[in-house]
Formats: C-alpha cells, sequence, structure tokens
C-alpha cells in the first residue's frame, strides 16, 4: 500500500489492478500445498483436516478479518454443514459434489436467516448473541437423537468416490486430494471477493462504521449478505469434514471450535486472506505436536503460542512477517 | 427568490431537559454559500446531526428539494443529495484516498454490492474517484494510507468523500477545525471553488473566514436562532457582538 517510488508513475487504473495480480510468494505456497503427498504420505489425514479448517479459518476471515464482525459461534455454520452433508448422504445420495453443494445451500439459507440479527448489532452484543445461537444449535442437534444420533455422533455415512475414481481411502489420499481442491476453488471465489467492490464496501465498514452511511452506503445489507457467504463457506468446510471422515460428531458444533477459529485467524493474521490458512496449519501442526509430548496439556502451549504471538505480532504471523519484508527490503 | 434546495421547519430536540433545537427554521436556496455560526454548545453540529438524519428530531420537517426526507435514514437521504462532512476527521484509516474514494463512488453508482466483479474492472469509477481528488489536490498523496496523512489533507480528503456522493447540498462542519490559520485558507480556497449549483452551509468558528466566504450568516445561540442576515447585518448586529464575540473588555 506504501510502496509510494513503484507506484507514482502508475495510473490509478493499473494501482487498482495491481493490488489484485498473484504473486509470485501465492504461487508457491499453492504449489507447496501439493508437497504432502510426496513428502508426508502418512501425514494426508492430517493435511486434509488442515485444509478444511483453513476453510473455515478462512470462512470467518471475511467477516472478522474484513468487515470486523467478531462471531464466537462460527462452529453453528461449520456443523450444520456437516450434518447436512452427513444427513444428505445417509437419506439421499452418496455422490460427494452434489451432497457439498446441498450442504453448501441449506447452510446459506440459515446464515441468512440469522444475518438478520446479525446485521443489527455490533461488538459485545454481536459476540454473546453469536455465542448464543451457536449454543442453541449445538443443543438443538444433541436433543435430535433420532436425525443426527446426538452425542453418539452421526453413524452411517457413506460417501462414494469423488467424481466416480477416486475413493476414499484410510491414508487420506482423496480426502486431501479433495479437501484441497474444494479449499482452492473456494478461495479463488473469496480473492475475487475481496477484490471486489463488495469487498472494499466490508473494508469500508471495518475501518469505519459511521461514515458508511455518509456515503450513501447501507452497512447493514452488507454485513447480510457478506454473513451469509461466510456461512455458506463455513459450511462447506464442515460438510468436507463429515464426507472425508464419514461420521459427524456433535463436537462440529462445540463452543471450543468456535473459539479455536478464531484463535487460528488471530494467530495468522486477520484480514489477509492467507491468515487463516496459515493459523490453521500452524496451530494444527502444534497441536498435533504438542499431544504428542503431553496428550493432555497442549492447551498449555497453545495459550502460550496465542499470548507470544499477540503480544509480538498484533497483525499475527503473516502481519509480522511482511512487516519483516518491508523492513529488509528498505536495506 | 430562488428555489429552495433543503429546509428545517420546526425542528425540535432535546436530550432530556436539554433543549438542543428548538424551533429551528431554515431555508437553503439553491447554490446558496451559507455560514452557521455560534458559540460553543449553540447546536450547531446537532443541527447538521439533524439535518443529515443522524439523530432523529422530536417534532418538525426536514425537506430536501422539496420532498419530505424526515423519515428517511442517513443513507438514504444522502442518495438523495445530501450530504456531510464531520468535524472530527471521519476517514477510513486503513484505506488509501483512492480506495476510500472509489468506494464512494461505487456506492453512489450502486455496484458497491458486486462481489463477484474485480474492482479494477470499473475503470470510470476509479476515473472519477482519481478525478474528485485531483480537483482537490490529493492526486499525489491518493496511494498513501490515511492514517499517515497530514492533518490538513485529511480534512480536504473528508470533502473529497462528500462530494463522491455528488451532493446537491453539502453540510460542511468546521472544514478547517484544528488546521492552522494558514492553511485553513487553503481549504476554503477549495470549498469556495465549489459548483455555483452545489448548494453549502458550513460551520467555521474564524470570522475572517466567514464573512470572506458566506452570502449569509446564521446565528445559532442555546439551540435556537438568534438572527440571520448578510454579512454586513451580522457585522453591524450590536446583539451578535454581544453574545457570540463576547463584549468583555479584556484585561
Amino acid at each position: 500500500m506504501t510502496t509510494l517510488d513503484a507506484s507514482r508513475a502508475l495510473t490509478p487504473q493499473a494501482y487498482m489492478q495491481g493490488l489484485s495480480r498473484w504473486q509470485p510468494i501465492e504461487i508457491i505456497f499453492w504449489l507447496a500445498t501439493l508437497l504432502p503427498f510426496w513428502l508426508f504420505p502418512t501425514y494426508l489425514s492430517l493435511a486434509s483436516q488442515i485444509a478444511i479448517t483453513a476453510l473455515f479459518a478462512l470462512s470467518l476471515d471475511l467477516i472478522l478479518g474484513y468487515a470486523g464482525i467478531v462471531s464466537l459461534g462460527h462452529a453453528a455454520f461449520f456443523g450444520f454443514g456437516a450434518y447436512s452433508a452427513g444427513i444428505f448422504s445417509k437419506f439421499a445420495w452418496s455422490e460427494p459434489i452434489s451432497g457439498l453443494i446441498a450442504a453448501a445451500l441449506l447452510t446459506g439459507l440459515l446464515g441468512y436467516a440469522s444475518s438478520f440479527i446479525i446485521s443489527r448489532f455490533r461488538h459485545l452484543t454481536l459476540i454473546m448473541i453469536t455465542l448464543g445461537l451457536g449454543l442453541l444449535l449445538k443443543e438443538a442437534a444433541n436433543s435430535a437423537h433420532w436425525l443426527t444420533g446426538g452425542s453418539d455422533g452421526l453413524q452411517g455415512v457413506s460417501i462414494a468416490p469423488v467424481f466416480g475414481l477416486f475413493k476414499f481411502d484410510l491414508y487420506g489420499r482423496t480426502a486431501y486430494g479433495y479437501s484441497l481442491g474444494v479449499l482452492f476453488i473456494v478461495f479463488l471465489f473469496a480473492r475475487r471477493l475481496i477484490n471486489s467492490p463488495f469487498g472494499l464496501a466490508l473494508r469500508g465498514i471495518r475501518e469505519n462504521f459511521v461514515r458508511m452511511p455518509a456515503i450513501g452506503a447501507d452497512s447493514r445489507a452488507h454485513i447480510r449478505k457478506v454473513y451469509t457467504i461466510s456461512a455458506i463457506v463455513a459450511g462447506i468446510a464442515g460438510a468436507l469434514l463429515a464426507q472425508t471422515t464419514q461420521t459427524v460428531a456433535l463436537e462440529v458444533l462445540s463452543f471450543e471450535r468456535s473459539a479455536d477459529v478464531v484463535v487460528m485467524l488471530v494467530l495468522g493474521g486477520a484480514g489477509r486472506l492467507y491468515g487463516g490458512l496459515i493459523g490453521a496449519a500452524v496451530y494444527m501442526i502444534a497441536r498435533d505436536q504438542f499431544s504428542g509430548i503431553a496428550p493432555q496439556y497442549w492447551y498449555f502451549w497453545i495459550g502460550a503460542l496465542l499470548v507470544m504471538v499477540v503480544t509480538l505480532l498484533p497483525n499475527g504471523i503473516l502481519g509480522g512477517l511482511s512487516k519483516l519484508l518491508k523492513r529488509w527490503s528498505r536495506r | 427568490m430562488s428555489a429552495v434546495a433543503l429546509s428545517a421547519r420546526g425542528l425540535q430536540k432535546s436530550f432530556g431537559s436539554l433543549a438542543v433545537a428548538r424551533d429551528i427554521n431554515i431555508d437553503l436556496p439553491v447554490g446558496a454559500r451559507y455560514a452557521l455560526i455560534g458559540p460553543n454548545g449553540a447546536g450547531k453540529t446537532t443541527l447538521i446531526n439533524l439535518m443529515t438524519g443522524l439523530l432523529t428530531p422530536n417534532a418538525g420537517q426536514i425537506t430536501l428539494g422539496g420532498e419530505d426526507v424526515t423519515a428517511l435514514r442517513p443513507q438514504a437521504r444522502v442518495k438523495r443529495g445530501l450530504a456531510r462532512t464531520f468535524q472530527i476527521n471521519t476517514l477510513f484509516a486503513g484505506l488509501n484516498p483512492l480506495e476510500a474514494v472509489t468506494l464512494a463512488v461505487c456506492e453512489r453508482r450502486g455496484i458497491a454490492d458486486r462481489f463477484w466483479q474485480n474492482i479494477a474492472g470499473n475503470k470510470d469509477a476509479i476515473e472519477e474517484a482519481y478525478g474528485i481528488l485531483a480537483r482537490l489536490k490529493l492526486g499525489d498523496a491518493c496511494y498513501q494510507t490515511t492514517r499517515e496523512l497530514p492533518y490538513g489533507r485529511q480534512r480536504l480528503l473528508e470533502i473529497a468523500l462528500a462530494l463522491a456522493t455528488k451532493p446537491k447540498v453539502l453540510l460542511l462542519d468546521e472544514p478547517a477545525a484544528g488546521v492552522p490559520v494558514e492553511e485553513s485558507g487553503e481549504i476554503f480556497e477549495v470549498v469556495a471553488s465549489l459548483s455555483d449549483e452545489l448548494t453549502l452551509l458550513f460551520i467555521e468558528h474564524d470570522m475572517h473566514v466567514v464573512f470572506r466566504f458566506a452570502t449569509h450568516i446564521i446565528v445559532l445561540v442555546g439551540g435556537a436562532i438568534f438572527t440571520q442576515g448578510s454579512p454586513a447585518e451580522i457585522a453591524a448586529d450590536p446583539g451578535v457582538r454581544e453574545v457570540y464575540l463576547g463584549t468583555r473588555k479584556h484585561g
């Protein structure tokens, strides 16, 4: 944003074009996501979990990082998507991609309905509302034993091979390939969104909520829209989990899941598109390693990591990296 | 008498027992250059908040181009051509001026909800935004993050954002507030250079500036209109001197 010398000669149009141009580092990042297939073939299940969680974090980034809407109940949409996909496969058919789309649409409806409440509130009230809605949905799923299996989890989910070719295997090859593919496609959509006029309006809401009406903007309509989109993305992430693990536990709707995803986003750097992806990877790998060392106390280390990152790197890992890069390039 | 762009009829507003607007009647003719003056706490900003819809009056009516807008929300009034600036910078701190003004242009054009379109594809919206910035001498600063801009330039950006809504009526709340005297003239030169068709009402404390740029002055005291008239009339009014300029002897 402050590359003054390079941009001074640019026309405003070329400058705006430049903001959405693919950077080499981005291409390297996406190529690197393919490495686990060769480097860590025994960790592909974890890689698949990371891709799914990254997608979930991306959905939160759209509302929290870009529009400044804090949610402590985002697992509601993740879990709703997971149950939708699981139940769909049980009672309709087992083809995964149509199941994914069905889950996305259903979650979108739930997101759209709740967006009317969400868009009316801000700050602490909003946090409490999202928290409340999350708890509400979890108990609803718990009590609807006949449909969800309650605390026993949803059993009997079976998913047909992707494109009729790739069977979900024990090693998670298909799971990772499928999750990564969906993550990439949704990421492309999110990337376009944040570089769109709508994305600019979201940043406007985040930067100054009071000014928005004074430039003629209907912030509530914008918030309803992005909240619905975010719910859809979270629903897709949940559906991926249900499909790749072929089961749904009540945990998908838990408060911990809502809180964890906020932590990941803050770790990685909110409002940076890649922040959620990096945060999810760091968090999941740290959890995997720490729980190997001390299975009962791994949250201790997550806590330590969180405190360290937010005190030393207020804009997350990515914020810290970009600051370092700037300092380095100035030399 | 020319057509009325904005009018307030019998505006009343009180916070508890404190009346901040008492039976205010104002008519702004099209193309007017009106100044709103008065001591601190007279209710000048409150009046702008009432007219733009940030506050709801207890009684009274606001019409914009003959249309009753009293019940409309602020953004709907902006869409009908009523814009304002803020006394305290109310900017998009993390955006640069080009992004901020492009956003305002997109909102006006009704394309700010397009999430499927690259912003860079809206070349004429960007062109228009840059045009506004260049007119306000912000062209060379348009890629710099707003919070890093010098204060005087931020004041100009306040005006740029309002202009991007293509207002018919523009209410300027102390456009040069906090700017050193030598720079405030620059800001008012910009204000003076705005189109003659634009109806202007501005709040200002510096009487030199008021007498130089206003064609008509409204004096507000204690939430009510004390008097109004041409600069010459106001300057000669002993009552205004007393309530506003003060008659206390210094020393």
